[in-house]
């Protein structure tokens, strides 16, 4: 007797026996638990993970393009600035070949101005020279004259005789200053 | 169990098989049954959760969920699966999670009981991946294919396949589901019947037992009984993760193009 109900317990015991409430809930609940998660909340990290992989991927790319156009522009603003640079050598140069023509000009001009305010100068002494030497030739035949008629003494009416003497003392005082050669009458000057 | 309360023997009863016996809450309504409906409504809020207005950057409740999707997505689905694994994860993950909450019940205050330490879950979830398994390899390589590829590895001489074949089918189609469902089963059921030999013989030490000495040393009972506590928790996930690495090594296996 005691027996049989031991061994009914044992049987009634054993561990690997499931129970089959268990197994029906258990296997519900599970299943309900997975199709709900499949349709809600994986779906979700799913988009959320492919939206951030695309966010780091897209953004990485954009960083690159940035990259690139900001490399262009730099080239560009590097010519461009070079391109500036000989300009302003080249307008340099041209100032200074501008300044250098007007140098010459200017000395030019001036050496051209001094030259003629020289020979300006040299005609004017020449021509008060003129003037002087004639005058001093008619003062000097008066002055001869009276001189003669108080030494001679004797009237010179005679104006052929008078012109004749005149004329030999000036050609001899032309040949001691033979300057210029004077060939003009005295006349009635004195 | 009647009989062992009707006559109380002297000294200490051991722990057993009749403390897994537990009397049914009403009806056919046992302790797990309830468990396994509760585990399911942690899990579902879990991720509802965590997985609500997901954003970029995500906060502390999206990481979590995150974290414990990636991990099943990527250590074990993606590893184990390869090419196509996405389809494959929503399973996993649950499988995962549901087994990881039904098994730390066991240490969880209040509920300490392991639900897959009675063995009806685990035999059904075994099945279930069982199934899932052998119909994605009949689906890719046909019925005959399919048996080909699980017990037919290439490479091997005719008299060598006399013994492998049989040894492969065993193990490949028959065993597989055994071996998953009895690992987990009896790890749950060895580790709280661990935890039992500690706590009850703690109090039987502290309680009943008429010699001060073994009065006295009752708290060594009680801290070995928390340090396997922290030693259950751990078995518990890897329970848990080897169950589900196991289903995903063996879609793996079928998907294969030459095993």
């Amino acid at each position: 007797m005691t027996t049989q109900i031991t061994i009914l317990a044992a049987e009634e015991l054993n561990p690997l026996v499931p129970h089959w409430s268990e197994i029906i809930v258990g296997t519900i609940a599970f299943i309900l638990l997975f199709l709900v998660l499949r349709r809600t909340a994986f779906p979700q990290f799913e988009r959320i993970y492919a939206e951030r992989t695309d966010k780091i991927e897209g953004g990485l790319k954009r960083a690159e393009e940035a990259q690139e156009h900001a490399q262009a522009l730099k080239q560009q603003y590097e010519d461009q600035l070079a391109g500036l640079r000989a300009e302003a050598a080249r307008i340099r140069d041209d100032a200074r070949a501008e300044g250098q023509q007007i140098k010459a000009e200017l000395r030019a001009e001036a050496e051209a101005e001094a030259a003629r305010i020289r020979q300006r100068g040299e005609e004017q002494i020449s021509a008060a020279r003129e003037q002087a030497v004639r005058e001093l030739r008619g003062e000097i035949g008066g002055l001869s004259v009276q001189l003669a008629e108080r030494i001679v003494g004797e009237s010179l009416a005679d104006p052929a005789r008078r012109s004749a003497t005149v004329d030999s003392f000036l050609a001899e005082l032309d040949q001691l200053a033979p300057r210029r050669e004077q060939a003009t009458p005295a006349g009635g000057a004195s | 169990m009647t009989i062992l309360a009707t006559a109380p023997s002297p000294g200490f009863d051991a722990p057993g098989v009749e403390d897994f016996n537990l009397p049914p809450i009403f009806g056919d309504v046992t302790k797990p049954v309830l468990q396994f409906v509760l585990a399911a409504v942690l899990v579902w809020a879990f991720f509802t959760i965590t997985a609500r207005r997901p954003q970029l950057v995500p906060g502390k409740a999206q990481f979590l969920g995150e974290s414990f999707h990636g991990i099943v997505r990527n250590a074990i689905a993606r590893d184990n699966i390869g090419h196509d694994y996405l389809k494959y994860v929503p399973y996993l993950t649950t499988l995962f999670a549901f087994i990881l909450v039904n098994n730390l019940f066991g240490i969880i205050p209040l509920i300490q009981f392991p639900s897959f330490s009675h063995p009806g879950m685990a035999y059904a979830l075994a099945a279930m991946s069982w199934l899932i398994y052998n119909a994605i390899g009949i689906r890719k390589h046909g019925f005959g294919g399919y048996l080909r590829v699980s017990t037919w590895p290439a490479g091997v001489p005719w008299w060598v396949r006399i013994i492998l074949t049989p040894i492969e089918f065993l193990s490949n189609i028959i065993l597989r589901p055994v071996t998953l469902s009895l690992r987990l089963f009896g790890n749950m059921f060895a580790g709280h019947l661990l935890l039992l030999v500690f706590i009850l013989g703690g109090e039987y030490m502290l309680l009943h037992s008429e010699s001060l000495v073994v009065n006295l040393l009752s708290p060594f009972a009680f801290a070995m009984g928390i340090v396997f506590t922290f030693f259950e928790a751990f078995i518990q996930v890897v329970q848990a993760y080897v169950f589900t690495i196991l289903t995903a090594s063996y879609i793996g296996t079928v998907l294969a193009d030459d095993h």
